[in-house]
C-alpha cells in the first residue's frame, strides 16, 4: 500500500485484528451455549457410537475391542433380521398409506368449504396428542372381545372378526392404521402449503379445455406437487424407521415377535436383557446407515428439483 | 341451451360440493372418536366403558375417576415433573436457539461454516442410534436418574438453532447496522431489536419443543426409573400397565395427560402450522 502505512505497519494493523478478535470472541460466546451443550451432549455420543459398535461391553466388565465381530454376528442373528424385515414392512405399508390420506385430505381442504380451520385443527390434534393416552383408547377400541370397532363390525354381520392387535397376522395393520391416524394430519399441512405454490390458472384453463377434475388432478396438480410429495415420502420414511413406540404401546412388539422393529432391538439389547452394549451400538449404526442412505437420496432429489 | 349447460354445471358443483362435505364429515369423526370415546369412558364405571350400543352421554357421570385418579397413582408428581421438565427445557431452547442464530445469522467470524456444518452433519443422525452410549456417557457421570439428564438431552438441539437462524436472515441486516452505529452491543442488538421481532418464530420453536418435551417417552422411559422422578407419559403407561382393567381410572388420566398439550395447541396453532409449512417448503 501506500508509503505512510508502511512506516508505521504495526498500529492500525493490530487494531484491526484486535477489533476481529472481539469481534470473533463476541460471536463465539452466542453460539456457546447452544454449542457445547450440543457437542457434549449429542457430536461426542454419536463418534462414542461408533466406537462403541467394535467392542464387546456388558457394563460390567473391562470393554473389549472386537473389531467388525459384532456385525458378523448380526448377518446370523434372526432376531435382527426379523426386526429389519418387520421395520421395512412398516414403512412399506405406513409410508403410501399416509401419502394417498394426507393428500386427499388437503386437496379437500383446499376447496372454498366452510369451517376450514376446524376441519384443519381437528385432523392434525391427534399428531400432538400424548402417545400413551391415544394409544390407550386405541387398544380399548380395537379390542377383539369388547372393543367399539369388533362390536359395529358383528352388527354388521361380519363374522370371523379380526383379532386386532392380538392376532399375528393383524398386528402389524392395527400399528400401521394407528400411525396413519396418528400423522396424516402432519403430512396434510405440508401438501396445503404446496398446494399454495401451484399455479391455479393452468387448472382453470384446463378446466375451460373440458378437462375432468381427475384429469386435472393427475395431469396438472399432482406434477406440480413432485417436490412436496418427495419431501413427504423422505420424511415418512425416515420417521417409519426410527418407529418404537407404536409398537410398545400397542403391540409390545408381540405376538411373538411379528411387531419387533429395529429400534425396539436395540432398546431390548441395551436396556432389557442382559446389557450388551457393543452389539446395540452395532445395531444402531444399521439404523444409522439405512436413514443415511435415505438423506443422501434426498440430498440428490432435492438439488435436482431446484 | 346455454342455460341448460349453465344451470347443469350448477347442480355438478353442488353434488361436488355435498361430497366434499360428506367425505370431511366422516374423516373428521374418525379422528374425533377416540377423543369422544376417551372423554365419555372417563366418566364410567368400568363396567360400563364397553357396553354396546355405546352410550356417549352417560347417564350417571362419575366424575369421581377424576378425584380417585390423584390418590391411585401419584399423578400430581408426575404432573409437575413433566410441567418443570418442559417449562426449563423449552425456555433453555429457546435461549439458547435463538442466541446462537443471531450469530450465525447476523455476524462474520473465523469458523462459522465449519461450525455450522457441525450442525448440519448430525441432524440426519437419529436419536435412537446414539441413545445407548449417551445413555453410558450420563451414567458415568451419574446423570442417570436426575431430571438434568432429560434437560441436557433435549435442550440443546440443531432444529432451534435452524429454525430461528432462518427466520433472522429474513431480518433486513441494515436495522443491526443502523443499531451498530448507534453504539448497541451485539448483545443489545440480539436483546432489543432481534427478540422482539421474531416473535412468530419463538412461538413456533415454543409449541414443537413444548410438544415433544411434554410428549416424549423413550427418553424418561431410559432415564428415570425412580417413581418420585417419572413424567406424566411414563407415569401413566406405568399405570396403564399396572392396572389394565381400570378401564375408566385409565381413561381420566389420558385426558389429565392430554390436556396441557390441548391448551398450548389451541393457543398457538397458527405458528405451529406455519412452522410445519415452512419445514416443507424448505425442502
Amino acid at each position: 500500500m501506500t508509503a505512510p502505512a508502511k512506516s508505521v505497519p504495526s498500529k492500525p494493523q493490530s487494531k484491526k485484528s484486535g477489533r476481529a478478535l472481539r469481534n470473533n470472541l463476541t460471536a463465539y460466546s452466542f453460539i456457546a451455549p447452544n454449542f457445547i451443550g450440543f457437542c457434549v451432549f449429542t457430536l461426542v455420543p454419536m463418534v462414542f457410537a461408533i466406537a462403541l459398535s467394535l467392542c464387546s461391553w456388558d457394563g460390567a466388565h473391562p470393554i473389549e475391542f472386537v473389531g467388525l465381530k459384532n456385525f458378523a454376528d448380526l448377518l446370523g442373528d434372526h432376531g435382527f433380521k426379523n426386526a429389519f424385515v418387520n421395520t421395512i414392512v412398516y414403512c412399506v405399508g405406513t409410508v403410501p398409506l399416509t401419502l394417498v390420506c394426507s393428500l386427499g385430505l388437503a386437496m379437500l381442504l383446499n376447496q372454498k368449504v366452510k369451517l376450514r380451520n376446524f376441519f384443519r385443527t381437528v385432523s392434525f390434534f391427534p399428531y400432538v396428542a400424548s402417545l400413551v393416552a391415544v394409544a390407550a383408547v386405541w387398544n380399548m377400541i380395537f379390542s377383539p372381545s369388547m372393543g367399539l370397532v369388533n362390536m359395529v363390525l358383528s352388527s354388521l354381520g361380519v363374522e370371523n372378526l379380526p383379532r386386532w392387535a392380538a392376532g399375528k397376522d393383524t398386528a402389524m395393520i392395527t400399528v400401521i392404521l394407528f400411525s396413519v391416524w396418528k400423522n396424516m394430519g402432519y403430512y396434510m399441512v405440508i401438501y396445503l402449503a404446496g398446494l399454495q405454490g401451484t399455479n391455479p390458472s393452468l387448472e382453470e384453463a384446463a378446466a375451460l379445455d373440458g378437462a375432468n377434475k381427475w384429469h386435472i388432478f393427475w395431469h396438472i396438480t399432482l406434477p406440480q406437487l413432485r417436490p412436496t410429495t418427495f419431501f413427504v415420502t423422505i420424511t415418512l420414511t425416515i420417521a417409519s424407521f426410527k418407529v418404537y413406540d407404536q409398537m410398545y404401546m400397542i403391540t409390545q412388539g408381540g405376538p411373538g415377535d411379528a411387531t419387533m422393529t429395529l429400534v425396539y432391538d436395540i432398546y431390548n439389547t441395551a436396556f432389557v436383557n442382559t446389557p450388551k452394549y457393543g452389539y446395540a451400538s452395532a445395531e444402531a449404526m444399521v439404523l444409522f446407515a439405512m436413514v443415511l442412505i435415505i438423506t443422501l437420496i434426498q440430498f440428490k432429489g432435492s438439488s435436482n428439483n431446484n | 341451451m346455454a342455460e341448460r349447460k349453465l344451470s347443469n354445471k350448477k347442480t355438478n358443483h353442488a353434488i361436488t360440493m355435498v361430497i366434499i362435505y360428506v367425505v370431511l364429515i366422516i374423516v373428521t369423526a374418525l379422528m374425533l372418536i377416540p377423543f369422544l370415546w376417551m372423554l365419555s369412558a372417563s366418566l364410567k364405571m368400568n363396567k360400563d366403558v364397553f357396553t354396546f350400543p355405546i352410550q356417549w352421554i352417560p347417564d350417571n357421570p362419575r366424575w369421581k375417576n377424576y378425584v380417585d385418579i390423584w390418590t391411585k397413582i401419584p399423578l400430581l408428581t408426575f404432573v409437575k415433573n413433566s410441567a418443570k421438565l418442559t417449562i426449563i427445557v423449552t425456555l433453555l431452547q429457546l435461549f439458547t436457539s435463538s442466541f446462537a442464530a443471531y450469530a450465525f445469522a447476523k455476524m462474520d467470524f473465523k469458523g462459522k461454516n465449519v461450525l455450522f456444518l457441525g450442525y448440519i452433519a448430525t441432524i440426519a443422525v437419529p436419536w435412537q442410534a446414539y441413545m445407548v452410549p449417551q445413555f453410558m456417557m450420563m451414567r458415568a457421570w451419574h446423570l442417570n436418574n436426575t431430571h438434568l439428564a432429560i434437560i441436557c438431552l433435549q435442550a440443546f438441539s440443531a432444529f432451534g438453532v435452524f429454525l430461528m437462524k432462518q427466520f433472522y436472515e429474513g431480518v433486513p441486516s441494515e436495522l443491526c447496522e443502523a443499531a451498530r452505529i448507534d453504539g448497541l452491543t451485539e448483545y443489545g442488538i440480539w436483546f432489543r431489536i432481534m427478540l422482539p421481532l421474531s416473535k412468530p418464530a419463538l412461538s413456533t420453536l415454543t409449541i414443537f419443543t413444548f410438544v415433544s418435551t411434554w410428549n416424549d417417552f423413550l427418553g424418561p422411559l431410559i432415564y428415570l426409573t425412580k417413581n418420585e422422578l417419572k413424567t406424566i407419559q411414563i407415569g401413566l403407561r406405568m399405570f396403564i400397565s399396572q392396572y389394565s382393567a381400570e378401564y375408566g381410572l385409565i381413561m381420566a388420566a389420558s385426558v389429565i395427560a392430554l390436556i396441557p398439550v390441548l391448551i398450548v395447541f389451541l393457543a398457538l396453532q397458527k405458528y405451529f402450522v406455519q412452522g410445519v409449512a415452512s419445514t416443507g417448503l424448505k425442502g
